[in-house]
């Protein structure tokens, strides 16, 4: 009775701190999701003032084209490389950050890696551009560099929308692994060496294991939105940088079919939740 | 199983020397302390033997087998560090089967040899638990099954009991001792607690400031400080300064104490005596100094009531003495008396000035 009793009155005193957020929220995300889910299942958008009625056509459209699943594979399969590259890029720099460096050299690294957050997606995107075409900065500099002549020309391609989203979400990683790297006391790195481990052993046994939450917290945080990312795609992609993200969009910005856009977004809603849903039983017992 | 040489080990870090040409000997099945205050050096030099951190200079061996350049995990020691430092990933038996599995031993050889390390720390059923679920002594032991399991050359502990509260540290020295006589495994381990260095090891060595002061057993040290610093920081010690007279020390004051312990000093270089307060004999009346060549006049300034002994600070021009007397009896001095102090010559160690 007493515990309740605290319990309330912890919630109610509580209330005017949570409200704000709650409210925001509510407004924010919850409305429009709403609206988006009503819209999903119109015919046509009633703004236009046309007749419209309930339908599943919308839905049942992803599963009649067999042109929606290919895209979500392939979306799927971009997540996952891109994914991939950030813990390949990511997951060392982060060691290197919370257990080889200190003080200064720390912050100035740290810096490095965060500085893609500070600088404009479109601004990032379209310096990629500049660097990846043919005659672009990497082209010419290798050129002057190398004594042979080769042609780099990786603008609208795969690999140079991979390097564009890897670009942008390795950060995430870097600073989940970072911050479970460093709440691992260094003796237990220590105390694994003492016992005949090699470094590598250690690495394997106790550092990774340990930082699996930091991993699996940035690999959600990076593979959610680029299963669903349109702008790397369209702009360093080109014509090979349609993805279901790039679909989408499209019929919110140019066919101005929004009930098939909301739907497709809804389906690639549950899809990542079920993938989340099965992985993270799996990732919880690896770590 | 081997013995540790160090010789002539010096290692600084930027401007700061932390180990200054320190030579020491650890036989084969000892139990040694490594006793000093903070920023002596004493963890430093146990991490040059694990292999942690290498020596700027000197010369580290392990079993007559020069190790100094020699990473840990090759030197074949075991290690328990002050918090422990299990792997909370694992199990309680994981954690102890870690060194033999890194070592790609056969499952069922893991399995024996956990279960029997687990039987030497009185553990045996905990295996399951995680680090977690344990207290701070049974962490303890299985970070001592964990270090001993692989069956290490030689034993290195950091302030293992430093964390564990009084009656429990007590506990775990008498437990790590007979642990440590059961295997026979050549034992280092740093700690700052002089009565836990004195209780547990056969010798003790001595840091300051990088430098070794003293080694050898705890009743050589306790009863044969070399240094003002030796005898003050293993145990209690009233020290007096004046200058060396042949058989003592004569007090600025013309007060002569004679010492029957310790170097014999030429005449007239200054010199200290140390007295254990226990040796003192602390009585009312002047005749009562019962034979002791050594004889003082002092006015209790203060009385410490502790059950079974009682201190007392005594004034005597100017310096503050302790005396402890083992309560035997009820005639307890007040504070304001005036008393006399005498003490045997034996029981006068006299020190060169540092």
């Amino acid at each position: 009775m007493a515990a309740q009793g605290t319990s309330r009155s912890g919630l109610s005193s509580a209330l005017p701190l949570l409200a704000p957020a709650y409210l925001w929220l509510t407004a924010a995300i919850f409305l429009p999701l709403s609206a988006m889910v009503f819209f999903s299942f119109m015919t046509d958008l009633p703004l236009s003032g046309k007749p419209w009625a309930f339908t599943l056509g919308n839905y049942a459209a992803f599963f009649s084209q067999s042109l929606y699943l290919t895209l979500l594979l392939a979306s799927l399969r971009l997540g996952l490389e891109v994914t991939l590259w950030c813990v390949i890029i990511g997951y060392p720099a982060a060691y290197v950050l919370a257990k080889v460096l200190k003080g200064r050299s720390r912050e100035a690294i740290f810096l490095l890696v965060i500085l893609p957050f500070w600088s404009n997606g479109l601004v990032r995107i379209f310096s990629w551009a500049m660097v990846l075409r043919e005659g672009g900065i990497l082209d010419t500099a290798l050129n002057a560099v190398l004594p042979f002549k080769i042609n780099i020309d990786l603008m609208y391609s795969y690999p140079a929308v991979i390097i564009g989203l890897v670009h942008s979400y390795v950060p995430y990683m870097v600073l989940t692994c970072y911050l479970t790297l460093q709440a691992i006391d260094d003796s237990l790195i220590e105390a694994g060496r003492s016992l005949g481990a090699s470094r590598l052993q250690v690495l394997k046994r106790v550092i990774i294991p340990l930082s699996m939450p930091g991993l699996v917290a940035g690999a959600a945080l990076i593979f959610v939105p680029v299963v669903g990312s349109f702008m790397e795609p369209r702009i360093l992609g080109g014509r090979t940088g349609t993805f279901y993200g790039t679909i989408i969009e499209d019929q919110f910005v140019a066919v101005f079919n929004w009930p098939l856009g909301a739907a497709l977004s809804f389906i690639l809603l549950a899809v990542v939740l079920v993938i989340l849903a099965v992985a993270s039983p799996v990732l919880k017992r690896a770590a | 199983m081997a013995g540790v040489q160090v010789s002539n080990v010096s290692r600084s870090f930027g401007a700061h020397k932390a180990l200054d040409d320190v030579s020491i000997d650890f036989a084969d099945g000892g139990f040694y302390a490594l006793l000093g205050p903070s920023g002596s050096g004493k963890t430093t030099l146990l991490r040059q033997i694990a292999g942690f951190d290498f020596p700027d200079t000197g010369r580290i061996a392990i079993g007559g087998e020069s190790v100094e350049h020699v990473p840990v995990e090759k030197r074949r020691i075991g290690m328990v560090f002050q918090n422990y430092a299990l792997f909370p990933n694992m199990s309680i038996a994981h954690n102890i089967a870690f060194g033999l599995s890194v070592r790609g031993e056969a499952k069922a050889t893991i399995a024996t040899e956990v279960q029997r390390a687990l039987d030497l720390v009185q553990l045996g059923k905990l295996g399951e638990r995680r680090p977690h679920q344990l207290s701070g002594g049974q962490r303890q032991r299985v970070a001592l099954a964990r270090a001993i399991v692989t069956k290490p050359r030689v034993l290195l502990l950091d302030e293992p009991l430093g964390a564990l509260d009084k009656a429990l540290r007590v506990d775990m020295q008498i437990e790590l001792k007979r642990i440590q006589r059961e295997i026979g495994i050549t034992t280092i381990f740093v700690t700052h607690d002089q009565e836990e260095a004195l209780t547990m090891s056969d010798r003790i060595g001595i840091l300051r400031d990088g430098r070794l002061v003293q080694e050898g057993p705890p009743e050589e040290i306790y009863d044969r400080p070399k240094s003002e610093f030796a005898a003050t920081f293993l145990g209690d010690a009233n020290i007096f300064r004046g200058d060396a007279t042949g058989n003592g020390i004569r007090l600025p004051d013309g007060t002569a104490i004679a010492a029957g312990v310790g170097d014999r000093l030429a005449a007239g270089t200054k010199a200290s005596c140390a007295v254990r307060p226990e040796r003192i004999r602390i009585a009312t009346d002047a005749g009562a100094s019962s034979g002791n060549a050594n004889t003082l006049k002092g006015q209790v300034s203060k009385r410490i009531f502790a059950g079974n002994n009682s201190t007392y600070f005594v004034e005597r021009a100017g310096q503050t003495l302790k005396v402890i007397v083992q309560n035997t009896g009820i005639d307890r001095l007040a504070e304001g008396q005036d008393v006399m102090l005498s003490w045997s010559p034996e029981s006068t160690v006299l020190i060169a000035a540092s």
